[in-house]
């Protein structure tokens, strides 16, 4: 299931701890657009062994800045509380999928 | 909607491509810079087009964009910033996404190379679209790294948006807002640390949290990275299939001959071989 984090929601499932991709996107983003259905489908793909969340920068301004996002859309993935990897524009599923598969 | 078929370019292999595939009944939308902007438009005279000797390049693609029109090609004026295949095709013009089922990439050769440090800040600092991530830089500085014809605009909006802007190119741009001040300047290089702090221009650093690079058109290999090219030239068969299923090339972006001749046939070819393999295609 796909969770749009808030900045609370967000650090709670960061001290969790557990593999997570987030993408940070906005509405007024063409591309960030683009790439939605892919989260989508990957949320339900990774469904019990990854987190797969996303990020709207312009509500969640805070955590844009905590993690220097500044082009989007950004795909940042997460273990044990910290950043692992970052993918920056759109990207083909396989691109991600690798990430996650390889941090399972 | 969905259509057929999108066409990335609007030179004669793109339009061509288009006549080809209206001629088919397919449904086509041309992405493309306006025809002015084509590197064929300045030609002052264009001799070898069998049969029609003697006119200006304006002249042939007025005519040739004419015909497209005429033959129910549907426009959009603009950049693909970013592609994705994804049930068939998405891509993306400023906010706008637009839906095909095939593809035919008809840019031309892009004849800018990247700038020292512009992939490595990608991301951090550097960005290729204004609309995307304008909104990110209110109050700070960005330098508009100007080399294309809608720059100015795109620098104006940022500045309006709430950004520094200033607008750096090899020639005094057109169009842009009074209050952006201007450096002219060729070699550059982006410089940062963890992201970008600023940019070289002509020996001379200008210091800025991002740099927006604007250029003409966006290389199809960073659209579509798993591009097959060969000496910088896409890849393609008799048919200009690429190595991508559904993706067909056409032009100057195949290889030399750059003339219109070629770029027409080719267009042509690549359009016939899109209409074939969506009338394959198992309905979905």
């Amino acid at each position: 299931m796909l969770v749009h984090f808030s900045k609370e929601g967000f650090d709670k499932a960061l001290n969790d701890g557990k593999l997570m991709m987030v993408d940070f996107w906005a509405d007024w983003c063409g591309p960030c657009k683009m790439l939605g259905p892919v989260i989508d489908d990957l949320a339900n793909q990774y469904e019990g062994k990854a987190i797969v969340g996303k990020v709207n920068v312009d509500e969640e301004q805070e955590l844009a800045i905590r993690y220097g996002v500044m082009s989007i859309p950004t795909v940042i993935f997460f273990k044990d509380g910290k950043e692992i990897e970052r993918k920056v524009g759109v990207m083909p599923g396989g691109a991600f999928t690798q990430v996650l598969d390889s941090n399972l | 909607m969905t259509y057929d078929i999108i066409v990335l370019g609007s030179g004669p292999a793109g339009l061509a491509a288009a006549v080809a595939a209206r001629g088919r009944d397919k449904s086509v939308l041309v992405i493309g810079n306006r025809w002015q902007d084509s590197p064929l438009a300045k030609a002052e005279r264009v001799d070898n087009y069998l049969g029609l000797p003697g006119r200006t390049g304006a002249e042939m693609l007025e005519a040739f964009y004419q015909h497209a029109a005429e033959m129910g090609v549907e426009f959009v004026v603009g950049k693909a910033i970013s592609l994705m295949a994804w049930n068939g095709f998405m891509v993306t013009v400023g906010s706008q996404v637009y839906e095909g089922k095939a593809l035919i990439l008809a840019p031309g050769v892009v004849r800018q190379a990247k700038y020292p440090g512009e992939e490595e800040y990608l991301g951090r600092g550097v960005s290729y679209c204004a609309t995307c991530d304008g909104m990110l830089y209110r109050g700070k500085q960005v330098i508009v790294v100007g080399r294309s014809s809608d720059a100015p605009h795109e620098a104006n909006y940022l500045q309006r948006l709430g950004a520094h802007v200033t607008y750096v190119s090899p020639q005094p741009p057109q169009g842009l807002d009074e209050g952006i001040p201007f450096v002219k300047a060729g070699k550059l290089a982006v410089k940062g640390e963890q992201a970008v702090t600023g940019l070289e221009a002509d020996g001379v650093l200008i210091p800025c949290d991002g740099v927006f690079v604007l250029r003409q058109t966006v290389a199809p290999t960073d659209l579509l990275p798993t591009l097959e090219t060969e000496a910088g030239y896409i890849k393609v068969d008799r048919r200009m299939a690429t190595n991508v299923e559904g993706v067909f090339a056409a032009g100057d972006c195949t290889g030399t001959p750059l003339q219109v001749s070629k770029a027409v046939g080719e267009g042509h070819v690549a359009a016939l071989s899109a209409c074939e393999y969506l009338d394959q295609k198992p309905e979905q």
